[in-house]
């Protein structure tokens, strides 16, 4: 986590949980990454779906991913400012070692540093009401 | 290959002004429109036994009914994906016509969309919500990725890094609409063009893809569109522009603007902009040299580039080219959005560019291109071909 001796307020929206996705926020508070696994043919999916749409299976179960991926693109909103989260704030989508993707921040970049294919690895960044989602940092060596 | 042409066609088109605060309800703006379309063609509420809009619109097909005085209405749907949708409110038009469901089907679209709920303000949503167009959110919000400019932006910025396309290039596709808008009276930006200069100088919305000018207006108003068989439009009012075809394509792993996680997005921004034009050239027989004009949905400026290259005007990558040519200008190779579009005209969630496609068929476009006998038609997930006889 961010090391400062006076963490400011937590400001960031808590994800919306379904019975398809609670599993994935419910990691992410634990700080845990974790992806939908098929069970019957492996395949990894996210967004996570009631039913495999390779092979229909509707068994599933949650894996635990490396947490290592690279930039796939990346931007930083400045309008409207959105007060509840930090200037700067780079948003990203991260393509994950495993294969599959999510959208994401990246800190711990100056914006004129950013650039797809930055090699990054997960942390959790906490949301109101008490829940935690995962961010990226560049990886480190 | 022998090809099916719809018996469908265009019969009538009427629109609100267009304004940033319209000072009446969302459901008045929707009459105005319908009436304003049925006058256009010398129909009467009565005659109208279909009707189209959107999953967002707020105006139900009762409330309709009841105020215009409509008798009965044999068909109404919605449209799915917001603006994405707003050809197929002509598709499922021409649909309904074809199979003799309905007679007379009235497409509309009205919204207080800049005095009201603006779409450019963030959304935070706590519910999953299908049909509003923000199932996909919940993957988003937590990070500030909360208005469309963000989801669109996130979707270009790898296309452009590619393809070494750079805002100034996105600035060109402004310049021009601006100065199409400039010189339509209906347009929110008439009589005010910008310059190269002015659309650098304009705030980042969204670094470093999308300025201010890179982005579609925020509009209050309404349009509508009169679709009949093309028997019944040739003894109404206005010359018909028939319906040569319209198709959808809602490709695997596409989603309402935020298609991010299973496809190639390195060099095709909006997959299904490419599903959707084979699907209608496949369709409709026609092939890009047969249009004389196209109207691109233009919620943002990289929109355009994806769409002339989907839509084969151009090769992928080489759109940013093609625009800097003059291609897209009035007696180019193919014009576009000669009513300023979404960016300057007014983001009637694309009706209007409908609208436009029609007035310039029939000759009273008031940027009119010579000799146009096709014009496409494109949103997202819905494309359409009209044209005369």
């Amino acid at each position: 986590m961010a090391s400062s001796t006076e963490p400011a307020p937590v400001t960031r929206p808590a994800p919306v949980m379904t019975p398809d996705t609670v599993f994935f926020w419910e990691g992410a508070a634990r700080g845990e990454l974790l992806a939908q696994k098929c069970g019957g043919c492996g395949a990894l999916h996210h967004p996570p779906r009631p039913m495999c749409p390779h092979c229909q299976s509707t068994e599933r179960s949650a894996v635990k991913l490396s947490g290592h991926g690279v930039v796939y693109s990346w931007v930083v909103p400045r309008h409207p400012v959105l007060p509840i989260f930090a200037p700067d704030t780079v948003v990203a989508l991260i393509e994950l070692d495993e294969g599959i993707r999510i959208v994401s921040n990246v800190t711990g970049v100056p914006v004129d540093s950013m650039r797809n294919g930055l090699a990054v690895e997960v942390y959790f960044a906490p949301t109101v009401k008490g829940g935690a989602v995962p961010v990226f940092r560049p990886r480190s060596a | 290959m022998a090809h099916k042409h719809s018996g469908a066609a265009i019969a009538g088109i009427g629109q609100t002004e267009f304004s940033k605060e319209s000072g009446r309800s969302e459901l008045q703006l929707a009459c105005e429109a319908i009436k304003s379309a049925l006058d256009d063609c010398g129909l009467k509420p009565a005659d109208v036994d279909g009707l189209v809009t959107f999953t967002l619109d707020t105006s139900d097909d009762v409330d309709v009914i009841r105020s215009t005085g409509m008798k009965e209405v044999h068909f109404s749907s919605r449209t799915p994906h917001g603006g994405g949708g707003a050809c197929a409110t002509i598709f499922q038009a021409m649909a309904a016509v074809d199979a003799g469901i309905a007679d007379v089907v009235v497409a509309y679209r009205a919204f207080n969309e800049r005095s009201g709920r603006r779409f450019g303000q963030p959304h935070l949503v706590d519910s999953q919500n299908a049909g509003g167009g923000t199932s996909f959110a919940q993957w988003c919000m937590p990070f500030g990725a909360m208005t469309p400019a963000s989801w669109a932006a996130l979707m270009a910025q790898r296309y452009m890094e590619t393809h070494g396309v750079t805002n100034e290039d996105l600035g060109r596709v402004s310049v021009l609409q601006r100065k199409h808008a400039a010189t339509n009276p209906a347009a929110w930006f008439y009589g005010k063009p910008i310059t190269l200069a002015d659309h650098q100088a304009s705030r980042w919305i969204i670094e470093p893809v999308l300025r201010l000018l890179d982005c579609c207006q925020e509009s209050d108003g309404g349009v509508a569109i009169v679709i009949t068989s093309a028997e019944r439009a040739r003894d109404l009012k206005q010359k018909p522009v028939r319906i040569l075809g319209a198709a959808q394509a809602i490709p695997y792993g596409v989603e309402i603007v935020t298609g991010f996680y299973e496809l190639d997005l390195t060099h095709a921004a909006h997959p299904e902009m490419f599903a959707t034009a084979r699907r209608l050239y496949e369709r409709t027989g026609l092939k890009p040299a047969d249009f004389q004009l196209a109207m691109l949905y233009d919620a943002f400026t990289p929109q355009i580039l994806t769409q002339l290259e989907a839509y084969q005007f151009c090769a992928i990558g080489e759109a940013k080219d093609f625009i800097k040519a003059g291609n897209i200008e009035i007696g180019g190779k193919i014009p576009i959005n000669t009513n300023g579009g979404l960016i300057g005209e007014a983001y009637i969630h694309g009706m209007n560019n409908i609208s436009e496609a029609v007035r310039q068929l029939r000759g009273q476009a008031a940027n009119q291109v010579s000799n146009v006998e096709r014009v496409l038609v494109s949103s997202g997930i819905c494309a359409t071909a009209l044209g005369i006889d």
